[in-house]
């Protein structure tokens, strides 16, 4: 077979890289648990596949989702992926097709124009040819693209872009030079031995017509391959290993494995699997706060450098907003979880004062109901819901109304899992001690813990919002509609972290009107308050707080309405806008002797706008 | 003859309008209320000595009626121009007032203790602030609980929207410590048998016969303190409370019941101040009272020329500090004016 030495610096590169990911993601997957590693193998000839591919396809190669977030970013991606693709596809066949074999070493496919010096003869050979031509033709305009958004990144719909480490600029650079320089060393031999296609072949005789294109040809072609071999070698150290990384995880997570509370190799894959586009960049609210470098992009960057600080590490809401907008997928909360266990392994409490006693619940008590400490903070919602059970004639037992164990969510949040699984154990054994099969929360953060790590086998867990819709269909409670326009703000740990965001909204429609607003459900704002972040200052918290406040406001409504009792603090501090629980609404309407609350405008010192304009009244400037 | 509008005719603006007037000037002052003497008229009784509150709104009322400055009630400041030398005034009363100077003296507005939400106020029945407190400690006022019995026990909680950064004010309100002494003192007068605890970060007992009240609350009243901050309070079926704290000297957490608890509400400079410095161009602290020249040599001059400070609207004040500072308001309203007549 015919051969030439620039083909070298490519063979030895694809061979490089594909041993490296061969034996990386084989160590990887060889560190999963054996649940997951039994998953693999009881799904990898079913359906499941099938679905990982087809993700693939709509995913890793036409970049669906960051279609939807941006067109032009998407076709960028697009171009360069799925162009790419059929580029070494198409190529193959091409190379299979002209060779009369199935076995065409990789370099002969990509080389092909310039191993094969006669123009296609055959129609499918010309087909092929042209179809390569205009295949590179859009990988091109995605280059094109890419050069583009480097410079202004906002036409992408991009306020932020990262920032790039030597790895990265290397792979990148090869990889802006790859396909220009494959054009030109296409076009080169095609001006020469006239073998192009549709668009090589004016191109390569336009050159001819004013270049040495005899002497340029080979240098160019070693460039390409070089290039090619370049991008291989940076390609471990660079974000572009998200590109096959990728690939593994959409099969894993079609497999049904997650994140666990530990770092595995399927925390690792998560990790390699970033492209640090930058997405999560614009979702994240501590930007708001003018804090820019602990966002999740950053924070799986220091993952995989092993340079993360606890500053960077804790300085997170949690809030899960960058989760819905990131184009693979990621569990950047859980993955960021991985690392809190990590960091604060020390430092578990034993709990070992805690001790169940004995209960004395009546044996009509239907549901339990637990309000959690923040809503021991918030007494105006227990007394809804205490208002609302007597009007419902609801059996309850209130199992934290004096003393019981913390629910455990604020310790996991921090890292302390260990911890929380024995505040966890203690309250678990209370309820299913109880026997009653439903228990009724009124915070969030609460109620994700108890839905998420309790195992509590037949006993329902429902957020009060829940469960007091389940009273109004079964008519427990009556309908009384207020003329009021009301906001309704999702909570982090009930919206992105639970999936409520439809129940709070039916319930509050029969008592008041709801205005839609431009940030809601899954790209709702976090109010701020959030306790997972143990980094953050109470202005920063302000800054944030207020900034979600004022989108609030330019809606004007008569009522903010909540389903956190920390979201419900943390706003109602400010006093620009009367904020209540979904409790307290549905209770003010059932108690009609109780006032409506008015609508006031407040004037709040801090914010003493036009303040200039008197100054220029003033005659002082 | 120069004339000097006051805006507030709290304690500060009624004692700056008398000292202006015996220094020959002639001086309006704008309340926005009915009548004179701002919050003092809802004291029942004042710190260190339980003077009446009424024996000092008469010695002001006093003043008003002999001294030959008149007072605009019921009128609010809609806008301040300020026209070369003078300034004009219009008030919500149509009127238009000429000035030469102005002082502000709009006071300060209690904390609003629903923002303590965790303490449970105009949620629980039993559970009060110092000025309402105030209002009950006015004699023929009967503090019966809602159980229908003298509380047994009672609670103070210091510093509710003082030195507390979640509610955003980091500043001291000053009076409230001694507020917190004087009104145990008063409760366990009336009530021999109630057992009386105060929850308290520090006690800043900085005035003259501060200290000397609190020791006799301690030795002589039995009143307890405790220094540690309440975390929550709730309300039990018998509508008593039960309060949970932690007492921070013995590094306990405690839980207690009680049939009252009455929250040491601290000042905030309120809307009235906002609006003043709004429509007159003076800039605020961050803390949102009135921000001054400097705090030490000129703490009753604000930025803008011929517009003077005088009392809490600068900072939380005493009756004593706040009758000083307007004395000092005069004085430098004066020596202004007199400049520039030169």
């Amino acid at each position: 077979m015919e051969t030439t030495p620039f083909i070298w610096p490519f063979t030895i590169g694809l061979l490089f890289i594909s041993c490296f990911l061969v034996i990386i993601i084989g160590i990887w997957i060889s560190s999963l648990s054996h649940i997951d590693k039994s998953r693999i193998i009881h799904s990898i000839f079913t359906y499941k596949s099938i679905l990982a591919i087809k993700e693939v396809f709509m995913e890793s190669l036409l970049h669906r989702k960051i279609f939807r977030k941006n067109p032009v970013l998407g076709y960028m991606h697009m171009s360069l992926a799925f162009g790419w693709f059929l580029l070494i596809a198409v190529g193959h066949i091409e190379a299979c097709i002209h060779y009369k074999t199935l076995s065409v070493p990789a370099y002969k496919a990509i080389f092909m124009r310039y191993f094969v010096s006669g123009p296609a003869l055959t129609l499918s050979e010309k087909m092929l040819a042209a179809c390569m031509d205009m295949l590179l033709l859009f990988v091109l305009s995605g280059v094109l693209l890419a050069y583009y958004k480097r410079i202004n990144s906002r036409v992408f719909g991009m306020k932020k872009t990262t920032q790039l480490k030597l790895g990265d600029r290397i792979a990148l650079t090869s990889l802006w030079l790859i396909f220009p320089l494959r054009f030109l060393a296409e076009s080169l031999t095609a001006g020469i031995h006239n073998n192009g296609s549709i668009i090589s072949q004016p191109t390569g005789q336009l050159l001819a017509s004013f270049l040495p294109v005899q002497s340029l040809e080979t240098p160019l072609w070693w460039a390409y391959s070089g290039a090619l071999s370049l991008f291989f070698f940076a390609l471990p150290v660079s974000r572009y290993m998200h590109i096959p990384v990728e690939v593994i995880l959409i099969f894993l997570r079609n497999y049904g494995i997650k994140v666990q509370k530990r770092i595995d190799g399927y925390s690792r894959i998560q990790v390699y699997s970033c492209s640090r586009c930058g997405i999560c960049l614009d979702s994240c609210q501590m930007t708001h706060a003018a804090i820019k470098d602990t966002q999740s992009v950053y924070v799986l960057k220091h993952i995989r450098n092993k340079n993360l600080t606890d500053e960077k590490l804790f300085n997170c809401l949690l809030c899960g907003r960058c989760q819905p907008d990131c184009p693979v997928g990621l569990e950047l909360n859980n993955l960021r979880m991985t690392q809190r266990i990590e960091s604060t392994k020390e430092y578990n409490s034993s709990y070992k004062y805690l001790k169940n006693g004995k209960l004395n619940i009546s044996p009509q008590t239907e549901v339990i109901y637990f309000a959690g400490c923040m809503t021991h903070l918030t007494p105006a919602i227990i007394k809804s819901i205490k208002e609302i059970f007597a009007v419902a004639d609801v059996k309850y037992w209130f199992m934290d109304e004096d003393k019981t164990a913390c629910c455990g969510r604020p310790l996991m949040q921090i890292g302390q899992y260990e911890a929380a699984k024995k505040l966890i154990k203690h309250n678990r054994e209370q309820i299913l001690a109880t026997g009653i099969k439903k228990i009724i929360v009124s915070c969030p953060i609460c109620y994700k813990v108890f839905k998420e790590d309790y195992a509590l086998p037949g006993v329902a867990v429902l957020h009060h919002s829940e469960y007091l819709l389940e009273l109004m269909a079964d008519k427990r409670i009556p309908i009384k509609k207020m003329p009021m326009r009301v906001i309704y703000h999702d909570p982090c740990e009930l919206g992105r972290g639970s999936g409520i965001y439809h129940q709070p909204r039916l319930l509050l429609n029969e008592y008041v009107d709801v205005v839609p607003t431009k940030n809601e459900k899954e790209a709702a704002y976090c109010c701020g308050g959030s306790l997972s972040n143990i980094k953050i200052q109470m202005d920063e918290r302000n800054q944030i707080r207020n900034k979600t406040l004022e989108e609030y406001i330019t809606y004007q409504p008569d009522m903010l309405a909540t389903a956190c009792p920390l979201c419900k603090k943390t706003f109602a501090k400010t006093n620009k806008l009367n904020v209540h629980d979904i409790a307290e609404i549905v209770c003010m309407a059932l108690n009609t002797n109780k006032e409506r609350p008015k609508k006031e405008t407040y004037l709040y010192f801090h914010e003493v706008k036009h303040l200039e304009e008197t100054k220029i009244k003033m005659n002082i400037h | 003859m120069k004339h000097i509008v006051i805006i507030g005719g709290g304690i500060a603006g009624i004692e700056t309008a008398s000292a202006l007037t015996d220094a020959g000037h002639w001086v309006t002052v704008i309340e926005k209320d009915t009548r004179v003497g701002g919050k003092l008229n809802n004291w029942s009784y004042l710190f260190p000595d339980f003077t009446p509150a009424e024996k000092i709104a008469e010695s002001l009322l006093e003043k008003c009626r002999e001294k030959d400055f008149s007072i605009l009630p019921d009128t609010e400041v809609k806008a301040i121009i300020r026209n070369q030398d003078k300034f004009n005034i219009h008030t919500s009363g149509n009127q238009n007032l000429e000035a030469d100077a102005i002082v502000l003296a709009t006071g300060y507005e209690l904390f609003d203790a629903r923002r303590k939400e965790e303490y449970g106020y105009k949620i629980y029945d039993q559970v009060v602030t110092s000025a309402d407190l105030e209002q009950l400690l006015r004699p023929g006022e009967s503090l019966t609980v809602a159980a229908g019995k003298n509380p047994k026990r009672i609670a103070f909680v210091h510093c509710v929207g003082s030195r507390d950064e979640k509610t955003g004010n980091h500043y001291c309100s000053k009076v409230c410590c001694i507020t917190g002494v004087k009104q145990a003192i008063e409760l366990k007068k009336r009530l021999p048998e109630a057992e009386i605890f105060c929850f308290y970060m520090d006690l800043r007992m900085y005035g003259k016969h501060f200290e000397e009240l609190y020791r006799e609350a301690q030795e002589k009243y039995d009143i307890q303190f405790i220094r540690g901050r309440l975390s929550e309070a709730s309300e039990k079926i018998d509508k008593s409370l039960l309060i949970k704290a932690e007492d921070t000297l013995s590094g306990r957490p405690l839980k207690m019941n009680v049939d009252l608890l009455v929250l040491l509400v601290g000042m905030e400079a309120g809307k009235g101040t906002a609006s003043a410095a709004f429509s007159c161009g003076v800039n605020c602290e961050e803390s949102g009272f009135l921000k001054s020249m400097d705090s030490l040599l000129r703490s009753n001059i604000s930025q803008q020329e011929g517009i003077f400070l005088a009392g809490s609207c600068t900072a939380p004040m005493s009756l004593n500090d706040t009758l000083l500072h307007a004395r000092s308001a005069a004085i430098e309203v004066n020596n202004y004016l007199k400049k520039s007549i030169k």
